[in-house]
């Protein structure tokens, strides 16, 4: 694989990363590559991971632990007539099985509403929604007292088609009625018609989000009950705790939740799995409990993407530019409401996409079905509006006779620009330039007619030959909101500390991969001018960092961890002033040096700091946001990033197979605080919307999963991957406290469209679902 | 569980003989995965890992055959020589998984599995393999054919190991293609082998993943006989390839599931074989 990064400021290779210092012994002055803000610093975890040395939450241990396992239902909706436990109890080796009678506090739990029961008493709504826990000595244990649990059903007949749940005569399968939220967008003239119309139906497949690292958690009781510590791979530690205080019926602090290695997230982590399951078990054995889901579990254990259909209209003028935008999307959000609702708005409030529009009638659904709850996911919503809205600019594109370049060109938004919501767009909108930026790249050279077999369409299969493949070209681009919206005060917390040159940092933010670890740390030496900096453990012990989702987490934990860094700095200075008698406003840090910006004065942050302790916390809190209206107008989300795409694939048209050859993407991040980070992110997000076009899905029949291992959940491989050729747009965001937008979600968004758009170019099909199958290609 | 580790086919063969009920394990990349999905709860297992008699290959005195151990890794299968004899089967051994799985699984695990979608048994089908099994009371040597009974079914008596196939080495093009819905570690879909013999003026089709078993294109292999001079390389006219590809498609048996549609098996199935056909008879 190869991969370039260019940037207009910063690549990998420049010296601005660099900086002298002086030997403090020798006195001469040297090059050394500080791990600062901008340097390609390098993960602490990271070669541990490689070496299968890092210890992610399922490799915790404890003498005297017990093994917790959950009981499912195998039924997507069944009335429980009986739970007869007692075969289970005789068997050697069991200390605990616990039902829903044995919840102490609130017998619910959820992000948005508290709808999904800790475990099902009356009925199950989903395959694999749990009944029942045990507590064994071995795995091997559970699994007998699983088996032995006797669980009699009134099977009922599910509710598997999300647009008959919208019905009226259709039965509500939940107390709260299957509508989990409804909300339109009406703005403008409602009354135009575009010269050109063009419309479709398109449809999204449920994705998982198929991280590695397996649910794990270790919990450990107080004696007596009086409280649990919970050892958790989890996205946000004080939601959990939060959630699990109120099932468990004890005070919140008494819930001490400990983030333990978390091997990838994607969304996946948000909502509860086995959190209070295995805190019930701890305080009922008074023994350490381990909980892990295997593989299979896992896609019962966890929300999946929203699979949504979405029909949509576009109006515009002959020369391309739109007018109105008509849609109706149905998202299908399983049997529990999970963020489904916080997803529906993203979906509506993103269908116009990174384009200026005026007018616009939108209509969503998040729906409830017997299918597997679905949440939050990369993307969150945006990801099935970008599908819609990219590939109606192929429509309208081909409609007014222009390139598909030209007709996003055209239409481009910029800041300034009103969203339907009403939300004047305030962030950096290189909108434009991403465009064009990615068109600059150049084409990866046309495949040879004597090329390697094993690297063409099909790989080792040997399917294919030059002249069975087309090459086709797709473009995708898109919008995406950063942080929490609606009214949502998602702050963080952050803790510095400073001793004898040595910075110790805290807060909570869950490490789920996406390199908080490296980007902490680079933030205290570039503010502090420090080198060692210390990353005490992540837990409940400091406020809230919010969640690890969102694209959110440099912007607000790295806010929280700079305003920190910066008082401890506001100290230190005062501290040098008082002693060297220097007014502190005249200080400056440089490289790991106080300086006098006016006298000579300088000394080392080392040496400054050496006897003293300064001790700061700060909060970060993003500027506040509104409720949509009826009419689904407001200033809803806190600011956006954009990102464009170009997709290069071979398509064997007969066989319908694919294989995507290059993706070309510029995208506005702000800046670029680590550049191998920010291509990491870049790069893993294009694998997962890659997934979507082509390959990724949970396969359903009936509300049942067809497909819940590897082996059918068919994830891309490396030679799957194409080269990518990225180009970060560094435009600072005077909003973000480090001038860098969030990076995690955009490269997953319009790389799908991207993709399915490339395959058509090939093929000349129509293709309005993803993800495409050989047989939606060639039959 | 027990595990036994015999050094020696002969002691392999003892170990069997005395319990049977005994799983057998090669390269473990079907059985393990079995039992992790507790599909399956061995007491008593066999590795043949150790049993170097069955990770060597050879060719008849004569060169009329090519003998491969029931162990011997797909990895070495790509080696040059065999790739030069039988490329068919180099191929179905570079396409089965990844490299990790190409150095532990096996021909004599593929067999035992017996999946439909084993890579390497339209290859040991369409070139008429014998099947070489051993028990510690005598030997058996049986067509590929009775081998494959059903969808993982063998006729692999209990206390027998598979030791060996044999191939025959043929004078014609031979090939092997599988569709699957990645570019690599991936479940055929569709697969076919074929193989032209020069000498005896035939050609032999073979089809994986479309049927409960692998398919012997028979009827198509006769059809073609009659229509096409196979002792030399040929143009292939537009019609016959077409009639060609709708009487493989016939043959075929496809099924859907959550992998596939019957429709698209049948449409790949044919487009292989349509294929490989027309490589076959490329100068
Ligand atoms: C990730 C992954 C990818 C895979 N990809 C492919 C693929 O692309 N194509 C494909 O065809 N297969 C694939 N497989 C399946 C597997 O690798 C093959 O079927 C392989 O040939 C099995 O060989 P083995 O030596 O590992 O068998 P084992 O797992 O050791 O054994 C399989 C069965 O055969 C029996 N057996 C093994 N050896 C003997 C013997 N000498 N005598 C009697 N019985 C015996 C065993 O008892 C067992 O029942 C894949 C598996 C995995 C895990």
């Amino acid at each position: 694989m190869k991969n370039t990064v260019s940037t207009n400021t910063v690549s990998i290779n420049t010296v601005s990363t660099s900086t002298v210092s002086t030997d403090t012994i020798t006195g001469t002055r040297r090059e050394v590559r500080r791990d600062i803000l901008g340097a390609p610093a390098l993960r602490p975890d990271g070669a541990d991971k490689v070496q299968g040395k890092f210890a992610f939450s399922s490799d915790i241990w404890a003498e005297h632990m017990l093994w917790g396992a959950t009981l499912r239902s195998p039924h997507p909706y069944a009335r429980i007539v009986s739970i007869d436990l007692s075969a289970a109890f005789d068997i050697d080796g069991v200390e605990a099985i616990i039902t829903a009678v044995d919840v102490p506090g609130k017998k619910t739990y959820g992000l948005i509403s508290s709808d999904q029961p800790v475990f099902a008493s009356d009925f199950v709504r989903y395959v694999g929604e749990p009944v029942a826990c045990v507590a064994a000595d071995h795995p091997e244990t559970c699994r007998r007292a699983l088996a032995a649990i006797n669980v009699i059903y009134e099977v009922l007949t599910p509710l598997t088609d999300p647009e008959r749940a919208l019905l009226p005569e259709t039965p509500k399968i939940h107390p709260d009625g299957n509508m989990l939220r409804y909300q339109k967008i009406i703005c403008g003239d409602q009354t135009i018609q575009g010269e050109i119309i063009v419309e479709n139906t398109y449809e999204l497949g449920m994705q998982d989000q198929a991280f590695l690292g397996l649910e794990a958690a270790m919990a450990f009781p107080d004696s007596g009950g009086a409280g649990v510590d919970l050892v958790i791979a989890t996205q946000w530690i004080h939601e959990d705790q939060k959630q699990i205080a109120a099932c468990l019926d004890l005070p919140v602090d008494k819930v001490r939740v400990t983030l333990g290695g978390v091997g990838g997230a994607f969304g996946a982590r948000e909502d509860i799995s086995l959190q209070v399951h295995c805190c019930l078990l701890a305080l009922k054995t008074s023994r350490p409990i381990k909980m892990q889901y295997s593989r299979e579990e896992s896609f019962y254990g966890h929300v999946h993407r929203h699979p949504a259909k979405i029909w949509i209209r576009h109006h515009a003028t002959n020369e391309g530019i739109i007018q109105r935008i008509e849609s109706k999307m149905v998202f299908d959000g399983g049997a529990y409401a999970s963020t489904s609702a916080a997803v529906l708005i993203n979906g509506i409030t993103h269908i116009q996409g990174p384009y200026k529009c005026e007018s616009a009638t939108v209509h969503g659904f998040a729906v409830r079905t017997n299918n597997p709850p679905c949440g939050a996911m990369r993307g969150f919503g945006v990801v099935q509006a970008c599908f819609a809205h990219e590939s109606q600019m192929d429509k309208l594109a081909v409609a007014c006779g222009l390139s598909p370049v030209e007709i996003r060109l055209r239409n481009a938004m910029r800041t300034g620009d009103k969203l339907i919501t009403g939300q004047v767009i305030e962030s950096v909108a290189p909108v434009e330039r991403c465009i064009r930026e990615t068109d600059a790249i150049p084409m990866p050279v046309p495949l040879a007619r004597d090329a390697n077999p094993l690297e063409l369409v099909g790989g080792s299969g040997l399917t294919s030959l030059p002249q069975n493949i087309v090459r086709g070209v797709g473009w995708g681009v898109s919008i995406k909101n950063l942080m929490y919206s609606e009214k949502f005060d998602d702050y963080a917390t952050a803790r510095c500390q400073l001793h004898d040159g040595i910075v110790n940092l805290k807060f909570a933010t869950a490490e789920v991969g996406q390199g908080f670890v490296v980007l902490a740390p680079q933030i205290a030496r570039s503010v502090l001018g420090v080198d060692e900096v210390i990353l005490d453990p992540v837990d409940t012990r400091i406020g809230s960092a919010g969640s690890t989702s969102a694209s959110r987490q440099t912007w607000m934990s790295g806010g929280a961890v700079d305003g920190a860094c910066r008082l401890v700095r506001e100290q230190l200075f005062e501290h040098v002033g008082k002693i060297h008698n220097i007014d502190p406003l005249r200080l400056v840090i440089e490289d790991t040096d106080i300086v006098d910006m006016i006298g000579d004065f300088r000394i080392s942050v080392i040496d400054a700091s050496t006897g003293a302790h300064f001790d700061q916390t700060f909060e970060h809190h993003h500027r506040p946001t509104e409720e949509l209206d009826e009419n689904g107008q407001g200033n809803c989300h806190v600011a956006f990033a954009f990102v464009a795409h170009r997709a290069v694939v071979d398509v064997d048209v007969e066989l319908g197979l694919v294989k995507v050859i290059q993706i070309a993407t510029a995208q506005d991040v702000g800046r670029v605080l680590n550049p191998i980070a920010a291509i990491g992110q870049v790069e893993g997000g294009i694998a997962q919307g890659l997934g979507l076009a082509v390959m990724e899905e949970i396969v359903l029949d009936n509300g049942k999963i067809r497909n819940p291992s590897f082996t059918d959940y068919l994830l891309p491989t490396t030679l799957d991957m194409p080269d990518v050729i990225a180009v970060l747009i560094e435009e600072p965001e005077p909003q973000a406290p480090l001038g860098a937008k969030g990076i995690g979600e955009p490269p997953c968004i319009s790389v799908t469209p991207a993709i399915a758009a490339a395959i058509r170019n090939a093929t000349g099909r129509d293709l309005p679902r993803v993800p495409i199958r050989p047989q939606d290609i060639c039959l | 569980m027990t595990v036994a580790v015999p050094t020696s086919l002969s002691d392999a063969l003892a170990a069997i003989a005395q319990n049977p009920a005994a799983q057998i394990i090669q390269g473990g990349t079907d059985l393990m995965v079995e039992i992790n999905f507790n599909r399956r709860k061995p007491t008593d297992v066999i590795a043949l890992r150790r049993v170097l008699e069955l990770r060597e290959w050879s060719i008849a005195k004569d060169g009329s055959t090519i003998t491969i151990g029931a162990g011997l890794p797909y990895a070495q299968m790509e080696d040059d020589e065999i790739a030069r004899l039988v490329p068919a089967l180099a191929q179905a051994a570079r396409t089965v998984g990844s490299p990790q799985i190409r150095a532990a699984g096996s021909i004599g695990g593929n067999l035992g599995t017996c999946s439909p979608a084993g890579d390497a048994l339209p290859v040991l089908s369409a070139l008429d393999a014998i099947v070489h099994l051993r028990s510690s009371t005598g030997a058996r040597n049986i067509s590929v054919h009775e081998f494959m009974v059903g969808v993982k079914r063998n006729a692999r008596a209990p206390d027998e190991i598979i030791v060996s196939v044999t191939l025959p080495i043929v004078t014609g093009w031979q090939g092997y293609a599988k569709v699957g819905v990645r570019n690599a570690m991936v479940i055929s879909i569709a697969s076919c082998c074929l193989a032209v013999d020069r000498t005896n003026s035939a050609i032999r089709i073979a089809l994986g993943a479309v049927g409960p078993t692998i398919i012997r294109c028979r009827a198509t292999e006769a059809w073609l006989t009659s229509q096409l001079d196979l002792s030399s390389v040929n143009t292939v006219s537009t019609n016959l390839l077409k009639e060609f590809g709708d009487r493989v498609a016939q043959e075929a048996k496809p099924i859907d599931d959550h992998r596939s549609t019957a429709v698209y098996r049948r449409h790949a199935v044919s487009t292989l074989a349509k294929r490989l056909l027309t490589r076959a008879n490329t100068p």
